[in-house]
């Protein structure tokens, strides 16, 4: 906050709560605010150091017992008697001594003790206790004209700081600097602002450091300046130190410390080189195929021919505006400064950074754009606080090469602010907007419009509702009015959409409990499902990324996912599972075209969207269930009843009651499932999926019990075959005439297949056929089973004879002897 | 009644005089009375009722009397049989009476004995709180407008302005499939579907998208490779920002009561500009970020508004890009967390959870959130 307030006039009374509200209601959200030095309190005032008397302790340390001019801070005036442990001072230096009653950070009170064999009244601090850095080495010797003793130090240190961290934006990249934030406290509150880029800077002449671009486009404007005979060993001024600590930067030296801090407050990265270690002229160019590189984060990089590289007469030696080589890294003997203030092409910047995984404070700037006409000002700036806190001289030499590209007017219709925003915002308060925020502002004669050329430091404002963005979070989006739009009749859910509904819910209603997965499988996965090696499940649409190896594939079955979440709840302790899921699957077929990547300036043609309709992989809607343990758990009313192949098949039944399709269960052979226990279900001429008992092989690969169930669907197939109307059957008032028949058969002969003969033999008078009994056991024979059905017979227009029932019952009897070999029971 | 007769034929039957007609009354009064069950009652009903009963044979004597007394006789042995009759009657019903609140009591069951017997099934939160949401759009007029979770580069992000070299596409990490040059990604957000719609219909276009997207997020209590997500479009004539505040609004407080509204927060989406960031109210504290029971309120953390998604006006760029005049046709948009809101609404605490199918935690959701 001290910093910010350098920039920007900020009342006393604007709290900085009321501060960080306005930012975050202008875009800059407050993502935290830190006190630092808030839990600390006095008395903590400057001390001289009168005398100190080394005293050699029992265990080998060394203390000094010294008394400190503390003023009239103590109350009497007299030197206080401190026992300190460090010796990084001596008599007469100003210090800072808390004393008894003071609190340093971390609430750590302080009273006067016994140590040592003195009574030590407070304590003489290092920059750590006092929270301002992480020097501990020492205590903190203030300088000789820091103030006088007794002083406070709060407001002489700034102990007490507060500290913003805001969310910026992707767009705001100017917002990365207390440059861009002091300008948005400004024009919130209607502030005085100072530019802290506006610096008078000497104009460039030939004497600089030689550079040559090669590569205009991907580095526009470059700037080098010299500072030489820098004291190698000076150390970052304090204030400097925590201001980087406190937005996160460590300090490493004054010369790369110093480089971070105008970043920070310009937002203009910067880059310093040993110049003693710089061979040559300083040249910009793309990299060249095989060229490699060691950052200064020791990693050896292979270089792409699209990645801009910094060189030198050695070659490359920097990776531009990302990442500076090892070999002209500043270091501790580096008495020559070569301070580099470039700008980069965001898109390559961002390429560079994404192609080496490289992020860095200067990367995340100068891929979102930086302000390109301060340049010059920020290689002064830098020079300057070398020579300031470095000691030697800025060279006279100035390079410049480049300028930057110049911005264009934007056009923008007065009342489109207002119009899009829906608040209602006058003419002139887009004007005053908009020349807040940089632009310049030209009203267009015809007066109905406006011309804005955003500030260099914008280059995200490119559009005409860019502006409007700009207006209307200066006027605040507080200030948009609730309006419900008239939308048009609509038609509601679609039928696909509704009768999932219906499914989701028919299963609920049915015991199924739905499970949401992850679509992700691995081969093992699906080895496990036992499918065959040419089984179109294998054909799975595969990540580049996947987050797990063993799951790299979309899957194309629904059984992986809820299988295993089966078999987790089993493991869980519930015993009884029935789940469901209702969800996509992924299909891509051999040989599919790849998705064009289509112009952007106009809608694509329509044979442009066919081509990408085409390349995009077919994903049903499936729906899948698991059935595992009872299916009617053990009570009072008797034994459990399992869950068998029967109820899968049944819950295939509910769903298609639900959805309102008639579909016919055979017979059939289909990994994952028991070959003799397994069900396809047809509607119509589709097998629109399976159902039945799990293979034994299955079950155990997936830690599940015997005999566990599942089926799995199409249900757009089932849907797309769903009576949509159903027709009303006429239904007769005359008594119904009831008879049952029992039939011995071959014990392969399919029941439904029975079923449907002896319907078929019974005429139109048979109202239903319904199985009631199956025996099988030494009576019928081996081989044989016993099928009883109920008939009912009716007719619409007449109470039926003894004799038409019989007649017709025969019929049916005669047709399942004849058809199926069976023979009728007693 | 009757008196005792004094002008009478001498001839009397003896059956028929009159105290053996009340003997035989009484006897089988008292009979009646003397019933403890309907059983027994029945027994009495054919011993002192029956054909061939006292009165019943006495009743056959009548004819046997001389003229003159019959009448009198008669009346007797009528009167006599329509009191046992009324007695009958009256005994059967207080004995059915009797016999019901026995039944009653004797066939007493527990019933809390459970009957757990049928399964209970539910459906999953995030369904269904995505049907809850979808259904205040519907009942608008909007319509429900979905699309494939394995979708075309173009339409998830070039279609939507973000570039190749667009900043905001590291803001989502991407699954990309296989082979690289085939253009294929796991959707991001559901925010191509809005890209499909405006490339098949025509505006007014009123649609909100609900659906399944992928970030390459490491799985953890907060995060998920997978979320779902619900997106509103509306592409008319003057759309503004008030349509969208008031749509917000709307589905608000259909979702969480009335007085729940929207703070908008600039931000930046590449296929909205202006681009908000949108908070709710939080339901719970109502804004004032307290716990009723004292303390900071636990669903927004004290800050009495909860992060609820993005939205904004859609940009010029993707208008055109989706075959949309951006001069006759501005348009809205908007995004949330489906998961997050079951998340807020229902307290739940780890996001796994709505993803490792426990019926624990499923069942109690039911048929409807």
């Amino acid at each position: 906050m001290s910093w910010l307030r350098e920039h920007v006039a900020l009342p006393e009374s604007l709290s900085t709560d009321e501060l960080t509200d306005r930012l975050t209601a202008l875009g800059l959200k407050l993502e935290a605010l830190e006190r630092p030095g808030h839990d600390m309190s006095g008395p903590l005032v400057v001390g001289r150091v009168l005398t100190m008397e080394p005293e050699a302790q029992k265990n080998g340390k060394t203390i000094n017992w010294c008394s400190v001019d503390v003023g009239a801070a103590n109350g009497t005036g007299d030197p206080q008697g401190i026992v300190c442990g460090a010796h990084n001072f001596s008599v007469g230096d100003l210090v800072v001594c808390v004393l008894p009653g003071g609190v340093l950070p971390g609430g750590f009170e302080i009273s006067a003790r016994k140590t040592y064999g003195h009574v030590s009244a407070g304590m003489i601090c290092s920059t750590q206790e006092l929270g301002l850095g992480e020097d501990h080495s020492g205590i903190l010797v203030l300088p000789e004209d820091a103030g006088e003793p007794g002083d406070d130090v709060f407001g002489l240190l700034d102990l007490r700081e507060e500290v913003v961290e805001l969310e910026i934006n992707p767009d705001r990249a100017y917002a990365l600097s207390i440059r861009g934030v002091a300008r948005e406290a400004a024009l919130g509150f209607d502030l005085d602002y100072a530019d802290p880029a506006a610096r008078a800077v000497p104009p460039a002449n030939g004497d600089g450091w030689p550079v040559e671009i090669e590569d205009a486009e991907g580095c526009p404007v470059f700037v080098a300046r010299t500072v030489s005979g820098v004291d190698a060993t000076a150390p970052t001024p304090d204030w400097m130190a925590r201001r980087l600590l406190l937005a996160g930067m460590r300090p490493i030296s004054l010369a790369v410390d110093v480089t971070n801090y105008v970043m920070l407050e310009l937002g203009r990265p910067l880059h310093g080189y040993d110049a003693d270690e710089l061979t040559g002229t300083v040249g910009v160019r793309r990299a060249r195929d095989g060229e490699k590189l060691t950052t200064l984060d020791g990693t050896v990089r292979a270089l792409d021919p699209e990645d801009l590289v910094v060189t030198d007469d050695s070659g490359a030696i920097g990776l531009g505006g990302v990442m500076g080589g090892e070999a002209t890294e500043m270091s501790q003997t580096t008495t020559r400064v070569l301070i580099e203030s470039a700008h980069w092409d965001p898109v390559s910047m961002f390429r560079t950074g994404r192609r080496h995984k490289l992020t860095s404070e200067a990367g995340r700037r100068n891929e979102r754009g930086v302000d390109p006409t301060i340049c010059e000002v920020a290689a002064q700036r830098a020079a300057e606080l070398l020579v300031e806190h470095g000691g030697g001289t800025i060279e006279d030499g100035v390079t410049v090469v480049g300028t930057a590209p110049p911005r264009e007017p934007i056009s923008l219709p007065v009342d489109l602010p207002a119009a899009i925003s829906g608040m209602s915002i006058p003419a002139d308060t887009t004007l005053a907007h908009l020349a807040a925020v940089g632009c310049d502002v030209e009203v267009d004669p015809r007066g109905d419009s406006l011309w804005a050329t955003p500030p260099p430091w914008r280059p995200d404002l490119t559009d005409p509702y860019d502006l409007v963005e700009e207006v209307a979070r200066i006027v605040g989006y507080d200030e948009v009015p609730s309006v419900l739009p008239d939308a048009p009749s609509g038609r509601g859910l679609t039928r696909g959409q509704a009768l999932r509904r219906r499914v989701g819910r028919a299963l609920a209603g049915a015991g199924y409990v739905e499970t949401v997965s992850f679509p992700f499988v691995g081969a093992a996965d699906l080895e496990r499902l036992g499918l065959d090696g040419d089984d179109e499940r294998r054909r799975t649409l595969r990540l580049a990324n996947p987050l797990s190896a063993e799951a790299p594939d979309v899957t194309t079955t629904l059984l992986p996912g809820l299988l295993s979440a089966t078999a987790r709840n089993l493991g869980r302790g519930t015993s009884d599972v029935a789940l469901f899921e209702l969800a996509t699957v992924t299909l891509p077929e051999n040989g599919a075209p790849p998705a064009p990547l289509l112009p952007v300036d106009t809608a694509p043609s329509a044979a442009q969207w066919e081509e990408l309709q085409r390349a995009v992989p077919a994903q049903p809607q499936h729906l899948a269930v698991t059935l595992a343990g009872a299916r009617e758990p053990a009570g009072w009313w008797g034994p459990a009843r399992p869950a068998t192949w029967a109820d899968a098949i049944e819950a295939v039944r509910v769903v298609a009651d639900a959805v309102g399709a008639e579909v016919e269960v055979r017979a059939a052979a289909r990994a994952p499932w028991h070959p003799g226990r397994c069900a396809e279900i047809v509607v119509g001429e589709h097998v629109v999926g399976h159902a039945g008992e799990l293979h034994p092989r299955v079950c155990a690969s997936y830690d599940l019990p015997p005999r566990s169930a599942a089926a799995e669907i199409d249900l757009d197939v089932l849907a797309a075959h769903a009576r949509e109307v159903v027709p009303a059957p006429r239904i007769s008032s005359y008594p119904v005439a009831k008879d049952d028949v029992a039939l011995v058969v071959d014990a392969d002969l399919p029941a439904a297949e029975l079923a449907a003969t002896l319907r078929e033999g019974a005429g139109e008078l048979c109202e239903s056929v319904r199985l009631f009994d199956l025996y099988t056991g030494e009576q019928i024979g081996e081989g044989r089973k016993s099928l009883a059905f109920a008939l009912r017979f009716r007719a619409l227009d007449r109470t039926l004879t003894d004799a038409e029932t019989a007649e017709a019952r025969a019929a049916a009897v005669a047709l399942a002897v004849q058809r199926h070999g069976a023979e009728q029971r007693a | 009644m009757s008196g005792p007769n004094t002008d009478f034929d001498p001839v009397e039957v003896t059956p028929l005089s009159a105290a053996e007609v009340e003997r035989m009354r009484d006897e089988a009064l008292a009979a009646v009375e003397a019933a403890v069950d309907l059983p027994a009652l029945k027994a009495v009903r054919t011993a002192h009722a029956g054909d061939r009963s006292p009165l019943a044979l006495a009743n056959r004597e009548i004819g046997a009397l001389p003229p003159q007394a019959r009448k009198e006789a008669g009346q007797r042995v009528g009167q006599a049989r329509g009191a046992l009759t009324q007695a009958l009657a009256a005994r059967q019903e207080v004995l059915e009476v009797e016999h019901e609140e026995r039944m009653l009591v004797e066939e007493v069951v527990d019933v809390t004995l459970p009957w757990d017997r049928s399964p209970r099934g539910a459906r999953h939160p995030i369904t269904t709180m995505s049907e809850k949401i979808a259904d205040v759009f519907v009942a608008m007029g909007w319509e429900v407008a979905e699309g494939p979770v394995v979708e075309a580069e173009w339409l998830n992000f070039d279609a939507l302005n973000l570039g190749a070299d667009h900043p905001a596409r590291t803001m989502q990490d991407t699954f990309w499939t296989e082979p690289a040059d085939h253009g294929l990604v796991l959707r991001t957000q559901t925010s191509p579907v809005q890209a499909r719609t405006m490339l098949t219909r025509r505006p007014p276009i009123y649609v909100v998208c609900p659906g399944r997207v992928f970030r390459t997020d490491e799985y953890d209590a907060t995060h998920s490779p997978m979320f779902h997500q619900v997106e509103g479009l509306v592409v008319d004539r003057g759309i503004t920002m008030a349509h969208l505040r008031g749509s917000l609004d709307h589905m608000l407080q259909s979702l969480f009561g009335e007085g729940i509204t929207t703070r908008f927060r600039p931000s930046y989406f590449p296929f909205t500009e202006p681009s908000a960031e949108m908070d709710m109210v939080c339901f719970v504290c109502r804004g004032t970020g307290a716990a009723e029971q004292g303390g900071t309120c636990r669903t927004c953390r004290g800050e009495g508004w909860i992060e609820l998604g993005g939205c904004g006006i859609v940009n010029p760029r993707v208008l055109t890009a989706c075959g949309v005049d951006p001069d006759l046709y501005s348009g809205f948009a908007f995004g949330f967390g489906i998961d997050r809101m079951v998340m807020f609404r229902h307290g739940a605490e780890d996001l796994r959870d709505l993803f490792e199918a426990d019926v624990r935690f499923t069942l109690p959701f039911g048929s409807e959130v």
